[in-house]
């Protein structure tokens, strides 16, 4: 049998968005294999999360009851120890926060190969998987000649499946001593409170990295009077202290809706769309005519933002 | 104590570029030291400054050309530099797995006490290294670090693992460790001009394979890139035309009919 076996994600007793598109990678991975797809649920309520991931094409739910949260420690151990139990010929694991804890750790303990950030799965004999590089302006095909292996999957790649199911659950016994793990997780902290929640605002004027120098702002913001819109950034602009983690767009920044988005000298990595995908309608001005933002935006200036920005504050002024 | 940080010369492609073969043509690629690892360096430097008696050694793996990138390191403050690379090397497709068999192989010469790496390299993006160089090495980690306190002792790391939707993880973890560092956890340094002249004249060791103790099965994978391609634009986006301000005038008709402006 080669079987599929996926690790699900979730936080504060919420399966998180990936592990329900996991489902759906991890089947149509099961059908190419002519496999099972097994999941497994680590630590947590493992019975209501259990619940939760009862979903169509999942053949088999393993839990470990084990602590309340992720811990790298304990995942690495039973999701290697449920590869022993099983040997399955693919292992599938998030490309999340978490998974990025644990993964490259599992692959080199049970020495698999590994794929990371898999934006597409095709098995014919061996598998082939589909990879973005250079900031996603291009993607690749790779292909592995081992099994089994293991391949961790990108977030908002695959539909997540939502039809239900009846699933057998049982749990796996593993061992786990939190106190001899070497990491200890001592609390969360929430961070990006501020004045404004950007993710309230309807128009969000969003400035990235070709904005060069933080002095250049100030034509930002000078268009943000102009309209009347709200700021909001990519990343570089917080790390760099410019502007505060509460305008933050993207992955670990916040999720915003807004009806329009202006996405000003922002190339449209990953992590950025993540966080802005749900606007209405999005607009980008960019120098780069293969800026991955253009993929995703209604309305495209090929342009330089030092002549367009000036020019549009003309326009409401 | 001691203090490795990997380094990686990474590659980015320039706005037009061609597909040669399986990679973008060397003509349109540009090279610079990997953004997160720049952070990394600066977590090193910062350490060493804050406690008496710390070495700081930066790692890479690659060609001659990246000792450009290393002195990078090199003029911010590491004090020296281990560059892996030979004719085996070279023609290897390296996957995570031979990554860390080369990095294992150069900690088990150096010992260190904390090794700092970038959470991804920008070019291939795989964010897996650090980890299982952790792991294949036996010392404790952190994945996506940024924020890092460490006791005096140096015997733990206090650090926030920046996690999904604003939220941070807060961690104890014992050295020795990997971390592997996330952007904003520190303001990385220019490279002062004196740093740069000092950079000169500080070392950079080459090591083969076999001053590792390592054989070309070592550098051997699995995984092999087939194909490069780019991707057929999902976008149906309304370009805009024209001078600056005629393109200015068209988005500020739609951002009137959208109704977020008025006037
Ligand atoms: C775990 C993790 C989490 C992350 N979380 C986030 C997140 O929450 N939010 C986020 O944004 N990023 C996040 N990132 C970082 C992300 O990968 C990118 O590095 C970042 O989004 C890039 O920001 P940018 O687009 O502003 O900069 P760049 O990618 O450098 O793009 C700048 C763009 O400006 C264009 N440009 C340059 N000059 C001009 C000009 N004169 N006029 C017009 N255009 C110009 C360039 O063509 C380019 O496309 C995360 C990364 C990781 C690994």
């Amino acid at each position: 049998m080669s079987d599929v076996l996926a690790v699900a994600d979730h936080r504060r007793g919420a399966v998180r968005d990936v592990s329900v598109e996991m489902v759906r990678a991890g089947r149509e991975l099961a059908a190419d294999l002519g496999g099972d797809l097994h999941l497994a649920v680590i630590a947590g309520d493992t019975d209501a999360l259990a619940e939760t991931l009862s979903l169509d094409g999942v053949d088999a739910i393993h839990t470990v009851e084990a602590g309340a949260e992720f811990n790298h420690d304990l995942y690495a151990g039973a999701t290697a120890a449920l590869f022993e139990e099983l040997s399955p010929t693919a292992l599938l694991m998030p490309n999340s926060v978490n998974g990025l804890d644990y993964a490259p750790a599992v692959a080199n303990r049970l020495d698999l190969p590994l794929v990371a950030d898999a934006v597409g799965l095709a098995y014919d004999g061996g598998l082939e998987a589909t990879r973005e590089m250079y900031a996603s302006k291009v993607a690749t095909t790779v292909e592995l000649s081992e099994e089994p292996f293991a391949v961790t999957v990108r977030g908002g790649e695959w539909a997540a499946v939502e039809e239900r199911a009846d699933v057998p659950v049982e749990a796996f016994d593993y061992e786990f001593d939190e106190s001899a793990s070497g990491a200890r997780v001592q609390g969360f902290e929430e961070v990006g409170a501020g004045d404004v929640d950007i993710a309230d605002a309807d128009f969000l004027v969003s400035v990235g990295r070709g904005i060069e120098e933080e002095e250049n702002l100030e034509l930002i913001e000078e268009l943000v009077e102009a309209t009347g819109a709200t700021m909001s950034s990519s990343r570089p602009i917080v790390d760099n202290g410019w502007l505060p983690k509460n305008r933050q767009v993207g992955q670990s920044g916040k999720q915003v809706t807004p009806d329009v988005y202006l996405a000003i000298g922002i190339s449209g990595a990953v992590q950025h769309v993540a966080g802005m995908k749900g606007a209405e309608t999005i607009i980008a001005i960019n120098t780069d005519p293969n800026a991955p933002i253009f993929d995703i935006a209604d309305y495209g200036i090929v342009g330089d933002l030092f002549d367009v920005v000036p020019a549009l504050i003309e326009q409401f002024e | 104590m001691k203090i490795l940080v990997t380094v990686k010369e990474v590659a980015e492609a320039a706005d037009d570029f061609e597909i040669d073969g399986t990679d973008i043509g060397e003509q349109y690629l540009e090279y610079d030291l990997n953004e997160w690892d720049d952070y990394a360096v600066e977590a090193a430097v910062q350490l060493s400054e804050a406690y008496d008696d710390v070495e700081t050694v930066s790692v890479t793996i690659g060609p001659e050309r990246s000792e450009e990138t290393i002195r990078m390191a090199l003029a911010k403050g590491v004090d020296r530099a281990v560059r892996v690379w030979d004719d085996d090397v070279a023609a290897a497709e390296l996957d995570v797995a031979a990554k860390t068999r080369l990095l294992s192989a150069v900690i088990a010469e150096e010992e260190p006490d904390l090794v700092l790496t970038g959470v991804q390299a920008a070019d291939d993006g795989f964010g897996a290294t650090g980890v299982s160089l952790a792991d294949d090495i036996g010392f404790d980690w952190a994945a996506v670090v940024n924020h890092l306190e460490t006791e005096d002792d140096l015997s733990t790391a206090h650090v926030h693992r920046e996690l999904e939707g604003g939220i941070e993880e807060l961690t104890d973890v014992d050295l020795p460790a990997v971390l592997t560092i996330q952007t904003g956890l520190n303001e990385p340094r220019y490279a002062s001009l004196r740093g740069i002249r000092a950079a000169q004249s500080k070392e950079i060791a080459e090591y083969g394979l076999d001053d590792l103790g390592l054989d070309a099965d070592a550098v051997a994978s699995p995984i092999s890139r087939t194909a490069m391609y780019e991707p057929e634009t999902e976008s149906d986006a309304t370009y805009f035309d024209g001078s600056a301000e005629e393109q200015a005038a068209q988005l500020a008709d739609v951002l009137r009919n959208k109704g977020v402006v008025s006037e």
